[in-house]
């Protein structure tokens, strides 16, 4: 039995790691513009298929799968200067409408670009499971969780550490008082979608081995991501991180202890138990109303 | 609540009044004029098809724009409403072989009634986060209707009996032609009378303001919980004779991207105008069949037209048009 919630938990902690990724996406472009970028499931989606059709090309593995990471990091700098920066002023009903329709639009570009059938990477090392304790563990889940730490130390390092990362944060404090102390506002709006997008195509990647992907397989893994963003608190990097792992962990154990029909059903009931219980997510700093 | 929806413009200054009830109702009479002068016209079997199932859109989104243009809130969940109602009717009147009218009228009311318990809890929430929920909402929905086999037929969907008025089966594409478009001029009549009323002031007022409008004295949560149930009912209620008109309902009716067809063709007609939200739902139901000539290139094209309108006419076309017009008028 204990290798039974074993199973879950390392199976959890693997999707969770996804979920985290995409959820640190959603939060960087929130705070740089309070933008919810609906589209940003689709650059998990583009990072898959992007480094399935490299791969194709007979491009080593090595140079295509940072290859589609870098193919989507593009996409999603286009994006922003195509859709988003036009409409900076917009009220939050067209912004939603703008993600949607760039989300659309992207997933129309995939069908012509890529195909319509669902395709799978090959694992990074291996597809024979190993024994932990009972559970088996595919080695591409360590790869993920492995991957997926770097990138969570990473990233703490350049927002801490760096000019540009201590510039996106001050952006995301206040706005006004970061463009005064010289910030360029709109570089970091736009450095913040580049990342956002390199970021899910890294999930993408990784994952692809395990849960397979095509065109429109984007659109679930957003709105969990968005799901585990909310979970951790809107805007907070931790937050995004514990949320997508506890969002992880708590769907592949009530798929196994409660009904896998309803495995999807489980992150959609968590956002709105957050939503109504606590806004503010589990880390995310309290919010005040202004007048 | 529904007392406050037939509540005239005001009773003051007789005049003003009068001028303001023919302006009000003016697009009924449009509306009316155009959904009589179509048939004759091009009165053929394809144009009786779209034409059905854009006013069953227009339906619901003449109620969302309630909600969206008017109160100011957002649902990416109303499929979910529409769903239910397309459900319920098709269950009450196959498996418990309800009077078809019944079965319409107490699936809607049934849905209303599921909105009404959600909605206190959910409107309390703003922006992005009421999108959210609505949309985790819908989500839900779709997934119990895909999943509960026994009683929905899964992802198949299940049939729908035939509609019957006083045991008198409706078929021909006119009776129906005709059923759509009453129901759309009832929708409409309803959302001006309420528009032009206090309880329609009160909207506008908490979408401008929240915390002015309560400071004014308006009941936020009141009026915010009258948009949202209405506009659940009118949902449901297209969606009942959705179901009926096509003989069978599948989860895709409450599926997220018809939630979000629903949004856009509010916004994209133009928010807090009930004309709007017939045109936007005329041209995104008119546009998908046109765009199948464009085969691959549909989906691309769609999300293009969507992107385009909201960067270049964030407020939609008829409120565009509208100022265009008055432009002209004032230049001579």
């Amino acid at each position: 039995m204990t290798g039974m919630w074993l199973q879950f938990l390392v199976t959890g902690i693997t999707v969770g790691a996804i979920y985290a990724l995409v959820a640190i996406g959603f939060s960087i472009v929130f705070n740089a513009s309070n933008v919810i970028n609906f589209a940003q499931g689709e650059f998990v989606m583009i990072g898959g298929m992007s480094a399935v059709s490299l791969l194709a090309t007979g491009i080593p593995m090595t140079l295509a799968l940072p290859g589609a990471v870098a193919v989507a990091a593009i996409v999603g700098l286009v994006v922003e200067k195509l859709a988003i920066e036009r409409a900076r002023r917009a009220d939050v009903v067209p912004l939603i409408i703008i993600t949607i329709g760039a989300s659309i639009f992207l997933r129309g570009l995939a069908q012509l670009v890529f195909d319509k059938s669902v395709h799978r990477l090959p694992p990074l090392a291996g597809e024979r499971p190993l024994d932990v304790f009972g559970a088996a563990v595919v080695p591409q889940s360590l790869w993920v969780i492995g991957v997926t730490l770097v990138i969570v130390v990473a990233l703490t390092l350049f927002f801490h550490r760096t000019r540009a990362g201590k510039a996106m944060r001050a952006v995301s404090h206040n706005r006004l008082a970061a463009e005064l102390v010289g910030i360029d506002v709109r570089k970091v709006l736009r450095a913040s979608f580049g990342l956002a997008a390199a970021l899910g195509a890294v999930g993408g990647v990784l994952i692809a081995p395990i849960a397979f992907t095509s065109y429109d397989a984007g659109i679930m893994l957003g709105l969990k991501g968005f799901a585990a963003a909310m979970l951790g608190g809107l805007g907070s990097f931790p937050g995004a991180v514990a949320g997508g792992l506890t969002l992880g962990v708590l769907e592949s154990a009530g798929a196994g202890y409660v009904s896998s029909a309803y495995k999807d059903a489980i992150a959609f009931v968590i956002l709105l138990a957050v939503l109504l219980l606590r806004p503010d997510g589990l880390l995310g700093a309290r919010s005040r109303d202004r007048v | 609540m529904d007392s406050s929806v037939h509540v005239p413009a005001t009773a003051s200054s007789a005049r003003p009044a009068l001028a303001r009830r023919a302006a009000r109702h003016r697009l009924l009479v449009a509306l009316a004029v155009v959904a009589g002068a179509l048939p004759p016209l091009v009165g053929n079997g394809y144009f009786y098809d779209v034409a059905i199932l854009v006013a069953f859109n227009a339906v619901v989104c003449v109620g969302l724009n309630l909600l969206i243009g008017y109160a100011g809130q957002v649902s990416l969940g109303h499929a979910g409403f529409y769903g239910l109602g397309g459900y319920g009717t098709a269950l009450l009147a196959s498996k418990y072989a309800w009077p078809s009218l019944l079965a319409l009228g107490a699936a809607a009311a049934a849905v209303a009634l599921i909105a009404f318990v959600v909605a206190r809890p959910i409107l309390k929430l703003r922006g992005h986060y009421l999108a959210m929920a609505t949309l985790g909402l819908g989500i839900i929905v779709s997934i119990v209707l895909a999943t509960e086999d026994r009683i929905t037929g899964g992802p198949d969907g299940m049939q729908v009996p035939p509609l019957a008025v006083a045991g008198v089966a409706v078929s021909g594409e006119l009776a129906w032609y005709a059923i759509a478009v009453g129901t759309l001029l009832a929708a409409v009549w309803i959302a001006s009378n309420l528009v032009a009323s206090p309880a329609g002031r009160a909207l506008r007022a908490l979408h401008t303001s929240e915390v002015a409008a309560q400071v004014a004295g308006i009941d936020v949560a009141r009026y915010k919980l009258l948009a949202f149930v209405l506009s659940a009912a009118l949902a449901a209620l297209a969606g009942g004779l959705a179901a009926f008109h096509a003989g069978f309902v599948t989860p895709a009716t409450a599926s997220f991207l018809r939630s979000i067809e629903f949004v856009t063709m509010v916004v994209f007609g133009g928010m807090a105008s009930t004309a709007g939200a017939i045109v936007g739902a005329a041209v995104l139901t008119l546009l998908p069949q046109v765009l199948t000539a464009l085969r691959d290139y549909e989906t691309i094209v769609f999300g293009a037209i969507l992107v385009a309108t909201m960067i270049f006419l964030p407020r939609g076309i008829v409120p565009a048009l509208a100022r265009l017009a008055r432009g002209t008028r004032w230049m001579r």
